[in-house]
């Protein structure tokens, strides 16, 4: 007569599964890698001549930022929660003011002919600037841009730029460039 | 009399399910976090962004660090905002070695798209971060992230 099986004991699985978890606990972090990306601009080749790129005055929106954390753009102190607009006003130039920048009939693959802007954000700051000033200014100027890029995605596609396919969203990228240039810092005087 | 001897004896909870539920808690931890690589020795509070986005792949990032000493270190490093590059302090200068060994560790076709993610505290001065982003284009590693964290509650307009 076959002897039954003996069942196995499966009440330490509980046990060894805590364990488990409390060392995935301890190891692993939760914080997701979110951020502002950003594309630096190579450096300079040494033996290439410095050639002044000519950038009409109009084109530059001088973003600065100085020591004590105030903020200039365009030549006067403004508040933070005015950047945005003042971005917003500039890239989008509606009444082509001709102080504003002017925009450049581009063809963009897919969509046709759009009047592209030729601004360019510059954004500078000093070396006492704190970190989370130059976020929250970078942070704005990046809203401005999602915020006219979202304008536009609804005027011709009918839907919010997030809501888009990988194409159309390319297509708005490009007729809404994203031109923030992070200067080259002017005091390089003290070496940290 | 029979259902006076039901009451008494109640069955046991049937602990069977139990390793079912904590394997599935398990599966759920070990999906939503990424194993800490480093231990930190720098403490940071990262600044806000509502415009933070995900990065995509997060297998191609490199993580610089920035911010105070936590406070075991800071008899011996002080309380300066300092660097850290997998799992010491370094100095500027060391980012170009830690550029190329992070690149080095990818594959071929991966090393265009390698991010350089700079983790730094809040109240940092920006000359730091200046330096780190001009040692960087020196090493010709160009796409950076400013890693902020999202606000909890959207600021009222």
């Amino acid at each position: 007569m076959a002897r039954p099986v003996n069942q196995v004991n499966a009440s330490s699985t509980a046990d060894m599964a805590f364990i488990i978890l409390v060392f995935f606990l301890i190891t692993s972090n939760m914080d997701s890698n979110s951020g502002l990306q950003r594309r630096l601009p190579p450096m300079p080749d040494k033996n290439q001549k410095v050639v002044d790129q000519k950038v009409n005055r109009r084109n530059v929106l001088v973003v600065r930022i100085n020591e004590s954390d105030r903020l200039f753009a365009g030549g006067q102190i403004i508040d933070i929660s005015m950047l945005k607009d003042k971005a917003k006003e500039f890239l989008l130039n509606p009444n082509n003011d001709p102080s504003l920048p002017e925009k450049e009939d581009k063809f963009i693959e897919g969509f046709g002919m759009y009047p592209v802007s030729k601004g360019i954000i510059s954004l500078q700051n000093t070396r006492g600037t704190s970190y989370d000033a130059y976020i929250r200014v970078q942070n704005e100027l990046v809203k401005a841009v999602n915020e006219v890029r979202n304008q536009f995605a609804l005027e011709h596609f009918g839907k919010s730029f997030f809501a888009l396919d990988e194409a159309k969203q390319e297509i708005v990228r490009k007729a809404i460039p994203q031109n923030i240039s992070e200067a080259e810092p002017k005091d390089t005087g003290k070496k940290y | 009399m029979i259902a006076n001897k039901k009451t008494k004896t109640m069955a046991p909870i049937s602990t069977s399910s139990l390793p079912d539920v904590v394997f599935m808690l398990l599966f759920f931890f070990m999906i939503t976090t990424t194993i800490r690589e480093v231990t930190r020795k720098v403490e940071f509070k990262l600044p806000e962004a509502s415009e933070a986005a995900k990065l995509e792949r997060k297998d191609l990032a490199a993580h610089i660090y920035v911010g105070t000493p936590i406070r075991a270190e800071q008899s011996k490093y002080g309380t300066d905002a300092r660097i850290q590059l997998n799992d010491s302090f370094k100095t500027i200068d060391d980012i170009r070695d830690f550029i190329a060994a992070e690149r080095e560790s990818l594959s071929e076709a991966d090393k265009q798209f390698m991010t350089v993610c700079i983790k730094a505290d809040q109240n940092v001065r920006m000359g730091i971060i200046t330096d780190i982003k001009q040692e960087l284009r020196r090493c010709s590693a160009l796409k950076i992230m400013y890693s902020a964290r999202k606000p909890e509650s959207e600021p009222s307009i």
